[in-house]
């Protein structure tokens, strides 16, 4: 039987026994919480629990790819005259675990090269002209502070079995448990036997939690064999199994299980016909399934009945509130990362002035080899002269990132917001052939939400726009501070913004988060014209029945061009769109 | 390392045909599989190389020529001479999203230069890659001055390298592999164009089958050889299924009537150009091939339809149904009449 409520650190706990049994295996853990004694804490008990000579290594922020993948030692290589390689940092961390702080920030290329060497245990070096498959079977541990909608790519966190949770752990409670002891295990994970019946369970388990991907029930059979191995056991029990589903599947699911015994068809996963219940009744701790009566549950019913009661508090508000779509699957902050890794992209070498530009030491070396020989050099000498100097080209392309700030209140929604919508989607259209990036802001009610982040993906952008909510007061001015800030993003990343306002102009929620017509707008007035100041370019579409005065003042504060909707068929919408972003340079 | 056995995979019937054919007809041009997160994409295309039979290569040359017919811009086979052969595995190489342009492309052998002041060329991928396949995993996050470098290449067939004073040209001629997931971010257009066929892949929803998914794989991590041992019938068959379709290929008979449904196809769904046609053309011809069928019938074409023409179509990104509903219906309408 799985123990009733366990709280989250002694879960934290049994997941870093499991996870250090097993590092690669498991593929690692996603660990929310802030920076602090308690993520220390548990940090520690994991460093404790893996062998002295395991390596742990960190990875710092913005790492380039020649220290996390790997390529050519230089001092070494001019030391001796002939190439050396240098391991980067996932070959140096193979056999242990790699430690990712800011996990949320993470570049998607840096993302996806982690995801690499995850899926096959090895770093493909081809760099600097050096060809090497060197092993990487190391665990990922991804700390994650990430707030709001700031989560860590998806694209890694579906690839490890665990997600911890230690935002509401006392430090009181984490040092008590700080002795564990290392045990080593008996019996290697895959030695263990599974039967059919556990498979099917874990399987039946993931439907039931609405985990779409297989990576989950896979990884819940990983978790469930190491159990049994670090037990010294050679089969999965159904207990490994519970606490596998418990573990892995439950902090993964997108919905709340029926409470009944498993559903009489478990058929389709798609999202529609899940009904959520009241979060009370499921939230309620039950110690045990259905056992009373009618026999003993069978073991998909355990496994279900486990992983329900150990889904997040939050996932059940947000399910059954109606509120924002779960969005933890996305990748969070995709978008706005790329635009910070872009700025500085090399794309090559070209002969120049270091002092006009970065030495390319590599490239310097390659250019002077060939006259080493011509030029006298003594053996394991290297003689440069000027003319091999190479420095680094750096992408300069600024990329237009089209901001839409979407009101989304009350006023605006009732008979405007789908108009809306179906303007912002023509004009994504037209920035998808483009090529332009595109962010969403929404305002309603008592502030302003960053729906997507800049991104070039028309899928995500397309599903923000369609799941966007509706209805509520005018926070006017927190929106255009909202794509304010966007569009100070967007241009710190090296790209060039432009904003679209869609809004009626009827202001009523002050910055404050008080209603109040007067006071909301003098507070939007002040933003448009802190907007102005920017100097970026922005375009003001009217969406009341009527053009009104309020939404003509606002755009000439902002100095934005204003366009009434009214008059607006999507020709010319989009028409003037392009104007304003053609106009150059602000 | 042991892979996952080819015929060991569990549905995904569309990216299977795809990658079968460009083994049948790489010059197809290459296949991408886009889709959902933990589809078996890498899974498949490395249990393909491990499938494919082994081809005849000049000994030595860089580039595994075929030494019937070596490649006319090959530096190490021009020299002409008798040349030693003998049997290689097709080569399917890596792409990663790390690489750096010198060894994508090829460049100065820096030890060789360093060490005995040699001016020699060291080749790149692209000539490992050579009358194989080249598989680049997440190929929407791939850099866009390697994709520049690729977009050429894999138009041309043949590598052309001018830097620190090397001037050479090599044939790179290979099966194109991209895979990915379209929510980190579109692929460049004209990537897009270079792929033959293009597939989409879903996790499946139905409980057996995605419990037979999970019951293979862990019986696979288990015991990898013992589970291979398994599937070896199945995919030895599959091999000599490959090696009859192609001898096939060349005389495959395709009939007037596919061509001319081909051509209206195409028209109806506007596509750009006539890549759309050829590609048609050749993926229903290397399908029937594979499936031993002694003409190209229409059935072929509609079948192969939906990859070989879905990343084609204008896009109209409002278009909620997307292009594979856009292909199925012209399919429907077009062969209705």
């Amino acid at each position: 039987m799985p123990p009733a409520m366990s709280d989250p650190w002694s879960d934290a706990l049994r997941v870093a026994h499991l996870a250090a049994a097993d590092p690669h295996g498991c593929g690692g853990i996603l660990v929310r919480a802030g920076a602090g004694p308690v993520r220390d804490a548990w940090l520690a008990v994991l460093r404790g629990l893996i062998g002295e000579d395991t390596p742990v290594r960190r990875m710092p922020a913005g790492i380039a790819d020649d220290r996390l993948i790997g390529g050519l030692d230089l001092a070494a290589t001019l030391r001796t005259g002939r190439p050396v390689a240098q391991r980067g940092l996932l070959a140096e961390t193979d056999g242990g675990f790699l430690v990712v702080p800011m996990a949320e920030r993470l570049p998607p290329g840096t993302a996806a090269r982690l995801a690499a060497a995850l899926d096959s245990g090895v770093v493909l070096v081809e760099r600097d002209g050096l060809q090497q498959r060197l092993p990487a079977r190391f665990g990922l541990i991804l700390l994650d502070e990430g707030i709001d909608d700031e989560a860590a790519p998806a694209v890694l966190a579906e690839r490890l079995a665990f997600r911890v949770d230690l935002t509401d752990v006392a430090l009181r409670d984490a040092k008590n448990a700080a002795s564990a002891e290392r045990r080593g295990r008996c019996v290697e994970p895959h030695h263990v036997g599974m039967d059919d019946d556990s498979v099917a369970a874990l399987c039946e388990a993931a439907a039931a939690l609405g985990v779409l991907s297989l990576r989950g029930p896979l990884l819940a059979a990983r978790v469930a064999r190491i159990a049994a191995a670090l037990d010294g056991r050679n089969a999965v029990a159904e207990a490994d199994a519970i606490e596998a589903a418990r573990l892995v599947l439950a902090p993964r699911a997108t919905r709340i299980p029926a409470s009944d015994a498993p559903p009489e068809q478990p058929t389709d996963l798609d999202e529609t016909g899940t009904e959520p219940e009241s979060p009370a009744e499921a939230a309620a701790p039950e110690s045990s399934p259905d056992a009373e009566e009618g026999g003993p549950p069978s073991l998909d019913e355990q496994v279900i009945a486990a992983a329900r009661a150990a889904i997040p508090p939050g996932l059940l508000a947000l399910l059954s509130g109606g509120g924002p779509r779960l969005r933890a699957p996305k990748a969070g902050r995709v978008g706005a990362s790329a635009a910070a890794s872009r700025s500085g992209r090399p794309i090559g070498a070209r002969p120049g002035d270091p002092r006009h530009g970065r030495l390319n030491l590599i490239e310097t070396l390659r250019a002077a080899a060939p006259w080493q020989r011509i030029r006298g050099a003594a053996p394991g000498r290297v003689i440069v002269r000027p003319e091999d100097v190479r420095i680094t080209r750096f992408r300069q392309r600024t990329e237009t990132t089209t901001i839409f700030a979407v009101d989304a209140s009350g006023s605006a929604a009732l008979e405007r917001l789908a108009e809306a919508k179906g303007a912002v989607e023509l004009l994504l259209a037209e920035a998808y052939t483009r090529r332009d990036r595109v962010a969403l802001v929404a305002f309603r009610g008592q502030g302003a939400d960053v729906i997507l982040p800049p991104t070039r993906s028309l899928v995500r952008a397309k599903r923000g726009l369609a799941a966007l909510p509706g209805g509520g007061g005018t926070p006017l001015a927190g929106g255009i501070e909202a794509a304010t800030n966007l569009a100070l993003g967007v241009r710190r990343g090296g790209g060039t913004p432009v904003v679209v306002l869609l809004t009626d102009g009827r202001a009523n929620v002050a910055r404050s988060g008080e209603g109040g017509r007067a006071r909301a707008l003098e507070d939007a007035l002040g933003a448009a014209r802190a907007f102005r100041a920017l100097g970026v370019r922005a375009i003001l579409i009217d969406t009341a029945p009527r053009p009104q005065e309020p939404a003509r003042r606002l755009a000439a504060a902002m100095e934005a061009r204003y366009l009434a909707l009214p008059h607006a068929d999507s020709g010319a919408m989009s028409a003037a769109v392009r104007a304003v972003i053609d106009r150059g340079p602000a | 390392m042991t892979t996952f056995p080819f015929s060991a995979i569990v549905g995904q019937d569309e990216m299977r045909r795809a990658l079968l054919i460009a083994a049948v007809d790489p010059s197809v041009g290459g296949v991408l599989v886009f889709g959902d997160r933990g589809t078996g994409k890498s899974t498949a295309i490395r249990g393909l190389a491990a499938l494919l039979p082994k081809m005849k290569a000049v000994a030595g040359c860089p580039y595994s020529c075929d030494p019937g017919q070596p490649a006319e811009s090959c530096p190490h086979c021009a020299k002409g001479g008798p040349r030693k052969s003998g049997l290689v595995p097709v080569p399917v190489v890596d792409l990663p999203l790390g690489a750096t342009e010198d060894r994508v492309v090829g460049a100065l052998d820096l030890e060789r230069a360093l060490a005995h002041g040699e001016k020699a060329f060291e080749p790149g991928l692209l000539a490992r890659a050579n009358r194989g396949f080249l598989y680049i995993d997440e190929v929407n996050l791939l850099d866009d001055h390697l994709v520049d470098l690729l977009l050429d290449v894999a138009a041309s067939g043949v590598n052309t390298v001018e830097r620190e004073g090397l001037s050479v040209r090599h044939p790179a001629r290979f099966v194109l592999v991209g895979s990915g997931n379209p929510e980190e971010g579109e692929l460049r257009p004209q990537l897009l164009d270079r792929f033959g066929l293009a597939v989409e892949v879903t996790t499946p929803t139905d409980l057996p089958t995605r419990i037979d998914v999970v019951r293979r794989r862990d019986a696979f991590e288990r015991d990898p050889d013992g589970f291979c041992r398994g599937y070896e019938r199945a995919d030895r068959a599959l091999q000599k299924q490959l090696t009859a379709a192609r001898a096939r290929l060349p005389g495959m008979d395709v009939p007037d009537a596919t061509l001319e449904a081909a051509a209206r196809l195409c028209l109806a769904l506007g596509t750009d150009g006539l890549r759309g046609e050829l590609t048609l053309m050749r993926t229903a011809r290397a399908l029937a091939a594979f499936e031993g069928a002694d003409i190209v019938a229409i059935d072929h074409l509609k079948r192969i339809a939906p990859s070989a023409l879905r990343h084609r179509l204008r896009r109209n990104p409002l278009d909620e149904a997307g292009s594979t509903a856009r292909v199925t219906r012209a399919v429907e309408q077009v062969f209705s009449q």
